[in-house]
């Protein structure tokens, strides 16, 4: 059929099974839109700021798997799209962002609304085009998904000068069903030698630990990971990625690892002496001081990326690979294997990370007059009967739900992991609510961090995408206040967010419900109501205790036995000696 | 230690800001980088030349590798190479002794002057950079007007080769 540039747009994306698209029209994309108001198979909804779409469409991606897309305009659209497009980036997300640019003839000359927008997102995309052939069109977009969702996934952008979506140049066009890159061939099967020898090591192990990351989720190797991990009987602790890989409530799971990770996984990292690293990238939040990292530990690494094997940490047994392939003839091995795990030395192993547990090392304090923000994720956890969608922005209420909402099922817990962006997580949220209406979804987010794409409120009641929004406003950007008060004496230089607007009443200009909590009596009766109003937007403002912090926390430069605890769990035990053990 | 990593992308626009852009953005060495097209009108030829531990220089193939323009690459400093590059040296060459004696040293260097003026020559030079390196030395500072150094190219010696 003969369809111009911005009917091949459309056509394309419905041809790909695209059923949504988040954007923000202007002057560059006028010739897309007008072929978009043509028909009704692709789906599209106004943001009300690009990075809102980058975020919504980052959100439908991590909750469905399926790629976001997202379409900006030239200049400040694509601009305004960066910081989305880098948060995509950095957690491994597909996504494709089409951006109109100015006509061929004009880039280079500094036309209204001009930038090189595959120069400004070039560090941080997986890969970007530029069209400048019309006959090129439907082939770059078909590379573009390609590229986008296979290997290790990642966001590409394809910048379209406007004169080629020009609505009176018409070619022929056949959907591409097919496409190959000389140059990009992600592998798929790992090396069975590698495979041989990791499955010998874990038979091996006498203190064994498994670290599965946020490539599980991507991978969708779920089921495999909790195959091998129930096959083995190992521990394992998950990052703050690759939470509901394992279902968080099951009892091999001992939390998650890292900065803020619970007092057993991060200990079980130090003593362990084989660590089977699954999908996973030693990202500095996880590892604390390299030299001192799992010290007594041989390690197995499986990742699709072979740029992410022994990047920070040398690994004994590199497996490059789709975690799912590899986990399922890893599995096999196992299963056949005469050989089983060490069942004595296992005993003893969960014996002592037991007694770790036994710690409690997420208690807090209960009597306190002011709510807890933990108390809130627990209200929700509860509420929601854990089955929600959570996203949440970046900060201690990110480490909190991480800590209290214990996920069971992947790709319900959808944050901003790797580049900690604050904004994300309403117009996640949005996003996730658009691929799934009838679930429930939340976004924990904080005062300050919901101020930052608090505009998509409006979005929300255009598209009627009834998220709930659970807010720990503690009237501190609380994370920085902690660090503030560890690390710097306890001088708040601009943590505190004066002249907060009442969210209440915000909510309600924006058309939605706003419910203000207050006392640590009330809040589970708040929480049932916000999500009594099943249709409703309900923004849940939680006034919560000024003075927490998030515990346990490893600090820079500490191994992972050197984590400082809260004070509770300080009180009910006693200081920690320096081998890590109870003294 | 000093690598030599060759390259062949793909011919397209953006490839090379790629390719560069890597380099600062991971705060990796680049001490020359040669770019030119090769028999296939489609692809070009790359000659890196960087230094760093072990580890560094095997993070740098890998995320050359993991760029999507990169369809082949090979650490020549692996196996046996020839390595060599190009300069263009004007010299201030006034007065017979003086001028006889660049002469002389180009001579001995088989460097060639490749134009003449009544007060300069311009002369071309291939080598290894240590060459390279030692005939600048032989001429006194004050008498160099300009320098152009190609940066390194390289290749592998015998049957091996970086083909598709």
């Amino acid at each position: 059929m003969e369809l111009s540039g911005s009917e091949i747009i459309v056509q394309f994306l419905k041809d790909e099974g695209v059923e949504h698209i988040f954007g923000y029209p202007g002057g560059a994309v006028l010739h897309i839109y007008d072929a978009i108001h043509r028909q009704d198979d692709v789906k599209h909804i106004l943001v009300r700021h690009e990075q809102g779409a980058t975020h919504a469409a980052d959100g439908y991606a991590r909750a469905t798997g399926k790629p976001g897309v997202v379409l900006v305009t030239s200049g400040p659209g694509a601009t305004n799209a960066i910081t989305g497009i880098a948060t995509a980036y950095m957690d491994s997300i597909p996504m494709v962002v089409i951006s109109g640019q100015v006509p061929s003839g004009m880039i280079g000359s500094d036309a209204f609304q001009e930038v090189d927008a595959i120069g400004v997102s070039r560090p941080c995309v997986k890969h970007n085009f530029l069209v400048n052939d019309i006959n090129k069109l439907a082939i770059t977009l078909k590379k573009a998904f390609y590229v986008a969702t296979t290997g290790r996934p990642g966001p590409v952008l394809i910048d379209i000068p406007k004169d080629i979506t020009a609505p009176h140049i018409k070619i022929s066009y056949e959907y591409p069903k097919q496409v190959s890159l000389r140059s990009y061939n992600p592998t798929v099967k790992g090396h069975p030698k590698q495979i041989k020898r990791a499955a010998e090591l874990l038979l091996s192990a006498k203190r064994p630990m498994i670290y599965s990351g946020g490539g599980v989720i991507l991978g969708n190797a779920s089921e495999e990971l909790r195959k091998v991990t129930r096959l083995l009987g190992f521990p394992i602790t998950q990052t703050l990625m690759g939470l509901g890989a394992y279902p968080g409530t099951d009892k091999q799971n001992i939390g998650m690892l890292g900065m803020h990770g619970t007092y057993e996984a991060n200990m079980a990292m130090h003593e362990c002496d084989v660590l089977f690293a699954i999908g996973a990238r030693f990202d500095d939040r996880i590892t604390g001081d390299t030299s001192k990292f799992c010290p007594k530990a041989k390690i197995i690494h499986i990742d699709i990326d072979p740029a992410s094997i022994s990047k920070t940490i040398n690994v004994d047994i590199p497996i490059v690979g789709e975690v799912k392939q590899v986990l399922t003839d890893l599995y096999q091995i196992l299963e056949q294997s005469a050989e089983k795990p060490d069942q004595k030395a296992l005993k003893n192993w969960w014996t002592r990370i037991n007694s770790w547990q036994q710690q409690d090392c997420l208690a807090y304090d209960h009597t306190s007059k002011h709510i807890k923000p933990q108390s809130v994720i627990e209200a929700l956890y509860e509420v929601t009967g854990g089955n929600a969608y959570v996203t949440s922005d970046v900060g201690q209420h990110q480490m909190f739900a991480a800590q209290f909402y214990p996920f069971d099922e992947p790709r319900r817990w959808i944050n901003s992991g790797g580049l900690g962006t604050m904004g994300f997580g309403l117009p996640a949220a949005m996003g996730v609510k658009m691929a799934f209406p009838q679930a429930e979804v939340a976004c924990v987010t904080g005062e300050g961090s919901i101020q930052m794409c608090i505009q998509e409120l409006s979005t929300c009641l255009q598209y009627d995408l009834p998220v709930k929004i659970i807010n720990l406003n503690n009237r501190y950007l609380g994370m920085v206040r902690q660090w503030q008060e560890f690390f710097y004496e306890k001088r708040y230089s601009h943590s505190y967010m004066d002249a907060l607007p009442d969210f209440v009443k915000l909510a309600e200009s924006y058309g939605h419900i706003g419910i203000r909590v207050e006392d640590p009596a009330d809040l589970k009766a708040a929480m049932q109501e916000a999500f009594s109003h099943k249709d409703r937007v309900v923004f849940l403002d939680v006034i919560t205790d000024q003075t927490e912090n998030v515990y346990p926390m490893i600090q820079a430069g500490a191994a992972h036995n050197q984590m400082e605890i809260s004070p509770v769990h300080k009180k009910r035990l006693g200081s920690i000696n320096p081998e890590g053990e109870l003294s | 230690m000093r690598h030599i990593i060759s390259l062949l992308v793909e011919n397209e626009s953006g490839a090379l800001s790629r390719i560069a852009g890597l380099f600062s953005a991971r705060g990796y060495n680049i001490e020359s980088l040669t770019v030119a097209t090769t028999q296939d009108p489609t692809l070009s030829r790359m000659t890196i030349v960087t230094a760093g531990s072990d580890k560094i220089i095997e993070q740098i193939t890998k995320q050359l590798h993991k760029l999507i323009d990169v369809v082949k690459l090979q650490d020549l400093t692996e196996g046996n190479f020839i390595e060599r590059e190009m300069m263009f040296v004007k010299i201030r060459a006034e007065g017979e002794t003086k001028r006889s004696e660049i002469q002389r040293l180009s001579n001995i260097f088989r460097a060639r002057i490749i134009d003449v003026t009544d007060s300069t020559f311009c002369v071309e030079l291939t080598g290894s950079g240590d060459k390279l390196n030692a005939y600048i030395k032989t001429l006194q500072d004050s008498d160099v007007i300009e320098i152009v150094r190609s940066g390194s190219m390289g290749i592998t010696r015998g049957e091996k080769a970086l083909t598709l």
